[in-house]
């Protein structure tokens, strides 16, 4: 239950973000310290999710095949790969470094 | 980004064709990649139903990595929804630009906004005048809803079948996508500083705070950045 709830404030809190940027006259959102915080914070996050999706397990940090994988994403973004194939790398290497070392 | 606003400069309009082209090639990649989020979700320990519901009704990828990653480690809900909800915020930012470029009448606003992610965005903000946007981020935003939709489904339905996703490295494709996303957002030095703070602040308390919490911490990254070179960026 507990999870369907999670569920249903995300989806109602992300479409109300959506339609709020969509909807509210311009110049309330447009200040340029706000701008910044919009466009820093999910630098912020997405870093953060990235390298404790990375490192994490648990509470513990660790230095798994999940590094590697995520080497080759790194690798694949700077040959400006498509999307698809960056997420491919990352798993491919992964699954691979992981079947190696058992 | 650079070589489409210089595009934009230059050409007056875009053939019909090259806009469709582009934003299939955006939306088909990336909606094929709902298939990681499937797997994903499902090893976290979602029924497909509450998968398939993510995909439905909240429609913003790193939101839905972010809420099941951190449902799945056993995190708190309302960090995890937190966590979430923080990611989502930048669509607001993406809505305002979007409605000046797009014009939309009130009626077809609502419809419209649940398309509103960084893919559409990215497609309609590169395009030089107000119909191929609203044609870019009209193709891409049905191509990709349909696509990420399906593979998600297919995803949460294979994910039995494959058994322990780590096995397939299927455990890499979460944070792959953050990366690749936060790969189109660094752009300048503040975006690389708050990205490395950010880092050093989610390893650091990963092993003192509870699960979920951690990326809020990081989080103040941003301000902390902002607040350190803001004297900087006044006087450039």
């Amino acid at each position: 239950m507990i999870v369907w709830i999670s569920i249903a404030v995300t989806a109602l809190g992300c479409y109300a973000v959506k339609l709020l940027g969509l909807s509210v006259p311009a110049g309330l959102l447009e200040r340029p310290l706000v701008r910044r915080m919009a466009s820093l914070v999910p630098v912020a996050m997405l870093a953060a999710l990235t390298a404790i999706q990375t490192f994490g397990s648990g509470q513990a940090l660790v230095v798994d095949a999940r590094a590697a994988g995520l080497a080759a994403a790194a690798v694949a973004l700077l040959l400006r790969a498509p999307f698809l194939v960056v997420v491919g790398a990352a798993v491919v290497v992964t699954a691979a470094v992981r079947a190696l070392t058992g | 980004m650079e070589s489409a606003q210089i595009q934009r400069e230059r050409a007056p309009s875009r053939p019909r064709a090259a806009v469709i082209r582009d934003a299939l090639g955006v939306g088909i990649a990336v909606g094929l990649s709902g298939f990681a989020f499937g797997v994903t979700s499902a090893g976290s320990g979602l029924s497909l139903a509450q998968t398939c519901a993510l995909s439905l009704f909240v429609f913003t990828g790193a939101s839905q990595f972010a809420l099941v990653g951190a449902l799945g480690a056993g995190g708190n809900p309302v960090a995890a929804v937190a966590g979430a909800l923080f990611l989502g915020v930048r669509n607001a930012f993406y809505g305002l630009r979007l409605s000046h470029l797009l014009g939309l009448p009130r009626a077809v606003r609502p419809f419209a906004a649940q398309w509103i992610i960084d893919e559409t965005s990215a497609v309609a903000m590169a395009q030089p005048d107000r119909d191929s946007a609203r044609l870019g981020f009209t193709v891409t935003g049905a191509s990709l809803y349909v696509l990420w939709n399906l593979t998600t489904f297919l995803g949460a339905l294979g994910a039995a079948a494959l058994g322990d996703p780590s096995a397939w490295g299927l455990d890499a494709a979460g944070p792959a996508v953050f990366l690749a996303l936060l790969a189109s957002m660094l752009r300048g030095r503040q975006e690389a500083l708050v990205a490395v703070l950010a880092v050093v602040l989610a390893l650091a308390c990963l092993p003192l705070l509870p699960t979920g919490v951690p990326v809020l911490v990081a989080a103040l990254a941003a301000p902390i950045v902002l607040a350190v070179t803001r004297r900087e960026e006044a006087h450039p």
